[in-house]
């Protein structure tokens, strides 16, 4: 795969294992390789200078590595929120559809940042696809939907749809830091963070690099099914596991109706509850319901942001 | 040195002198061949995109294969969200080391359908298993060499969505055995496409043939109307198998049946023969019967 970046290969094989994982140690099953692995590994130190990664010099401080990204992410002002949850329609739509409405008629400024390496979405969902990212002498520019909201994702960087990201942690969490680092976002109030599924490389790189920084908060996306809210308790246990404070639950795809006899019908039946029984049991605040919407489906979607925007303030 | 349990051969060949090379067998070799052995068929279920029911489909398509006869595993690669042992009722089985490696959990008496995840392994099942990639990747190495299978018509391999450490892992482990191929699953909508080429082009430059396509959440019918809605867009999934020159297997409607025997655990194959999604994954199951090369006893 071919992608755009100022990208070296030869730091990041120097620093192929990192340390910090968090998790759990197996009762039953045991085998001698995984006490070697929790033993080993280095932590990533990050570059002081801004810039280039290649320039590594390790930072002994917390307070000079605070310093470090406040001053890279001092442009943001508001609250940087990463959204974490089950799957793509699950997640995409809300996140992007929530970036239009803060949008609004306050002139919000969002920025909208797709750390979703392998399966990059957002270009498409947002009508960018084909839309390139410049260099300046600031960084790099991200591509605007409307002069405010700028949207950054990998799928930019990607010379052609059928490309494959296929890449280890290592790499990933590079592709993560110079997101963070070299785009120039400008004045925004608001850093929206679309994450792929489950609890891996990119999460935990994410919420590394942004703990100086200060996230707001993560607001966890899910279906009504139990098979979804068991996956959604990992998160929350992660999340608290990291010390990211959780703004709240969504719950996705929370009933059909039918656009011919208007009844509601439940296609992913909440037999244990849906996430509000969750949110009770685990204290954690329910942010709404959003409907299946066929309108959500349709690829005009991608091109129709004001309809887009008009049918979610109305439903 | 029981948990590198390597296939192929290896053989050292020394030279103490000139006269006499003295061949020197590495002891490793004498160990079982691999418990992979005795699978005839493995079939990874990969998708581009999170959400758009790999495990469901995985699961339904063991259950179908088992219910025309044959003897099936599934393999669960998703470390971070394990959704299988919930999907089959097994949650909270434990697993047990015997001679040949860790036994898998059998779902039924006549040991036609066994399951191995790391859901079994987790001591509270809402413990998160956050770990960078080379844990993921040595567990998963495990998984392949030291679960004892025995003998399997088709082993199921569930991957977690894109193409990452694990995906690179599983077809690096499961590569001496040479799998069957990859079905590769995508809703209709052109988001969910668009990864699923990407997860295409992975499996043309890691050499995996992809048996074919199958369209999930294809269409809804209103149970009180009988009217059926295309809640995510149509004709994705048709399209992008013209397209890449792959084969496509079947469209899978969104069934509440379907999804609520997979919450409660139940096998919907056998409990709702009637639904419309049963015929879906019926015929996707005899499509990849009839496009399995036959063995060798």
């Amino acid at each position: 795969m071919h992608c755009r970046s100022i990208y070296d290969r030869k730091s990041l094989k120097r620093n192929r294992r990192e340390s910090q994982s968090f998790g759990p140690r197996f009762a039953r099953a045991h085998s001698p390789l995984f006490p070697r692995l929790i033993s080993r590994g280095r932590r990533i130190r990050l570059c002081p200078q801004g810039g280039n990664v290649r320039q590594r010099v390790p930072v002994t401080t917390k307070a000079a590595k605070a310093t470090e990204w406040r001053r890279c992410l001092t442009t943001v002002q508001g609250p940087t929120a990463p959204r974490r949850a089950e799957g793509l329609h699950v997640r995409d739509a809300p996140t992007s559809g929530c970036a239009l409405l803060e949008r609004g008629p306050l002139r919000t400024r969002i920025a909208l940042l797709d750390i979703d390496i392998c399966g990059p979405s957002i270009p498409k969902i947002m009508g960018l696809e084909g839309e390139q990212v410049h260099q300046s002498g600031s960084g790099w520019s991200p591509v605007y939907v409307e002069d405010n909201l700028g949207v950054m994702s990998v799928g930019f960087l990607l010379s052609s749809p059928d490309d494959a990201v296929i890449w280890r942690g290592p790499k990933k969490n590079g592709m993560i830091k110079q997101f963070l680092r070299d785009v120039d976002w400008g004045e925004v109030d608001y850093l929206i963070v679309d994450t792929p599924p489950g609890t891996s490389d990119e999460h935990l790189s994410v919420v590394q690099y942004l703990a100086a920084a200060h996230i707001d908060g993560a607001v966890i996306i899910t279906t009504p099914q139990e098979v979804s809210l068991q996956d959604v308790r990992k998160e929350i246990n992660f999340c608290r596991k990291v010390k990211l404070p959780i703004i709240g639950v969504v719950e996705n795809m929370s009933g059909f109706i039918c656009p011919k006899c208007k009844k509601e019908s439940q296609i992913f039946p909440p037999t244990t509850g849906g996430a509000e029984l969750m949110c009770q049991d685990l204290e954690v605040p329910l942010l709404g319901r959003v409907p299946l919407d066929p309108l959500i489906g349709i690829q005009e979607f991608c091109n129709l942001h004001q309809s887009k925007e008009e049918n979610l303030i109305s439903s | 040195m029981s948990h590198r349990a390597w296939p192929s051969a290896g053989v050292l060949f020394q030279r103490r002198s000139l006269e006499k090379p003295v061949l020197i067998i590495r002891s490793n070799l004498l160990q079982k061949p691999g418990n992979l052995a005795g699978v005839r068929h493995i079939i990874l279920v990969l998708s581009g995109k999170g959400g758009v029911g790999k495990s469901t489909i995985s699961t339904e398509l063991a259950l179908a294969l088992r219910h025309a006869g044959k003897k099936v595993g599934i393999l669960d690669v998703d470390l971070c969200g394990p959704s299988i042992p919930r999907m089959l009722g097994a949650q909270g089985r434990a697993v047990h080391q015997c001679d040949r490696g860790w036994a898998p959990v059998f779902l039924d008496r006549e040991q036609s359908i066994s399951l191995m995840s790391v859901g079994f392994l987790l001591e509270k099942p809402d413990e998160a298993v956050v770990w960078r990639g080379p844990k993921k990747n040595a567990l998963i190495k495990q998984f392949v060499s030291d679960v004892a299978w025995g003998e399997l018509d088709y082993l199921v391999v569930d991957t977690p969505p894109g193409t990452s450490d694990e995906h690179m892992a599983t077809i690096e482990a499961l590569r001496p055995y040479q799998p069957l191929g990859a079905l590769v699953v995508t809703t209709p909508q052109a988001v969910s496409v668009g990864d699923v080429r990407r997860e295409l082009t992975f499996c043309r430059k890691t050499g995996l043939r992809v048996m074919g396509i199958v369209e999930n959440m294809s269409g809804f019918t209103c149970p009180h109307c009988a009217e059926c809605t295309s809640v995510f867009s149509r004709g994705g999934g048709e399209e992008l198998a013209q397209l890449a020159g792959v084969p496509f297997l079947g469209s899978v409607p969104l069934d509440p049946a379907l999804m609520r025997t997979l919450e409660e655990g139940h096998h919907f194959i056998q409990e709702s023969p009637g639904s419309p999604a049963f015929a879906a994954l019926t015929s996707i199951a005899q499509k990849i019967l009839d496009a399995t090369p036959a063995c060798l006893p």
